[in-house]
């Protein structure tokens, strides 16, 4: 009956949420190793390693830099062009870091516990999840010290992508092994090669548009089979990454804007 | 007995169910997940066969229902299964007691393995069913560190005399 409750509806969330404080603690103690060995690492550098990582990390400023002056004159000439066409425009993005604790959840899924809760942030339910390299999941419940999210991975999880070099969209699924994502639904003359990149195509109004999510690493044809079968990596770091990015897309925080996606904010439950 | 001796031990009661909740949220290599032991199962059977008056159905639901939002799975699930299997405990807790270790390690791994078909049946329900196989790993694991576990409970229970 609790369990029906907990499927349907979200009336048992708050529950949930009572019960989570209790565990706080408890996951806190768990992390508390692993913080320490960062805290370790952290602390025990020499000055020289410092001092080399300080020169890299300055060149990769100043690359960076650079192409994001090209990247600031593209941005306005896209949204010049889009008020021409009379189409919405996309507004920056927000973004919060978060980091991971460590602590593992059910065997059987993929999911991760954050270390940002409901208490001093305003996160919601679907946020999208990044880390430097790509898309790696979205928020499912919120507490008020942690929230957890569940990773593209997981075979819960579907995500609306493309592919960069043609357009072609497809729904990305998880399937529950680590770094491997299954392409769905491409018929078997679809124009997809290995090596493919993968990019959020923004449709599902969960996850904005143009982040990458993986790359093609096996295309299956078999005329047997209506589909063909294809298989994909993704691009973040799933099981490495311990800071991982929180978005508040632009559709988010505008929803007065009348793109698709604010429409169907509003519907959704 | 008086009032005060048959309340003897809860903290170390209430530790124990610590210490086996912090096992079972671990961080481990990923390969390894479907490999670990229901701890928290295994410690509540313990202490249900050998204090059936104080740990009983209630409790076993209630820390199934940590164990949900721990695992973040559905509300519910954990706490269901938990009830059922400590109600399978207290029902053969006399005739699991007296017999040697071994054959009480048969004994949790069929309590073990019904923990694990009903979980895995829900999760079906809810459309993410793991690979059937994986269900029969994580009892074997119990099954064989069971003995282990409740020798060093025992001596735990006699030690600090919890009754």
């Amino acid at each position: 009956m609790l369990m029906t409750l907990d499927y349907r509806t979200d009336t048992v969330r708050s529950i949930r949420a009572g019960l989570s404080v209790i565990i706080y603690p408890m996951q806190y103690l768990v992390d508390l190793p692993g913080n320490f060995i960062s805290w370790t690492r952290d602390t025990f550098v020499t000055h020289y390693t410092l001092q080399e990582e300080n020169t890299t990390l300055r060149t990769q400023n100043q690359i960076l830099k650079a192409q994001l002056q090209k990247f600031t004159f593209i941005e306005a000439e896209n949204v010049h062009l889009r008020e021409l066409l009379q189409s919405s425009k996309r507004v920056g993005e927000r973004m919060l870091v978060a980091e991971l604790l460590s602590v593992d959840l059910d065997p059987f899924r993929r999911q991760v516990v954050i270390n940002k809760g409901s208490l001093n942030n305003n996160l919601y339910v679907n946020q999208p999840l990044l880390d430097a390299n790509g898309v790696m999941g979205k928020i499912v419940h919120i507490y008020p010290f942690t929230s957890t999210a569940i990773l593209i991975t997981d075979p819960d999880h579907t995500l609306p992508v493309q592919v960069a070099r043609n357009g072609l969209r497809t729904i990305a699924v998880g399937t529950g092994s680590d770094n491997q994502l299954k392409l769905l639904y491409l018929p078997n003359n679809a124009d997809i090669r290995v090596g493919d990149k993968l990019i959020t195509s923004g449709l599902g109004c969960v996850f904005p548009a143009g982040y990458p999510v993986g790359r093609v690493t096996t295309v299956n044809t078999n005329p047997r089979l209506p589909f063909a079968q294809v298989l994909a990596k993704p691009a973040a770091k799933l099981d490495r990454s311990r800071e991982v990015l929180l978005v508040w897309p632009s559709h988010a925080s505008q929803a007065k804007m009348q793109t698709p996606c604010s429409r169907t904010q509003k519907t959704a439950p | 007995m008086s009032i005060h001796e048959r309340r003897r031990g809860s903290w170390i009661i209430t530790f124990s169910f610590i210490v086996a909740i912090l096992l079972s949220i671990l961080p481990l290599p990923p390969g390894l997940h479907a490999f670990m032991p229901s701890w928290l199962l295994l410690t509540t059977i313990y202490w249900s066969m050998a204090l059936p008056h104080r740990i009983g159905i209630g409790v076993a639901w209630g820390l199934g229902l940590l164990l949900d939002v721990l695992y973040d799975t559905l509300l519910g699930q954990h706490a269901l299964v938990m009830a059922l299997v400590i109600f399978l405990t207290l029902h053969l807790h006399q005739r699991i007691r007296v017999v040697p270790l071994w054959q009480q390690a048969i004994t949790i791994y069929v309590l073990c393995l019904i923990y694990m078909l009903i979980i895995f049946w829900i999760k079906g329900l809810q459309g993410v069913a793991p690979d059937f196989w994986m269900a029969l790993i994580s009892p074997l694991i119990s099954a064989l560190i069971w003995p282990a576990v409740f020798v060093f409970m025992r001596n735990l229970r006699r030690y600090y005399q919890v009754n």
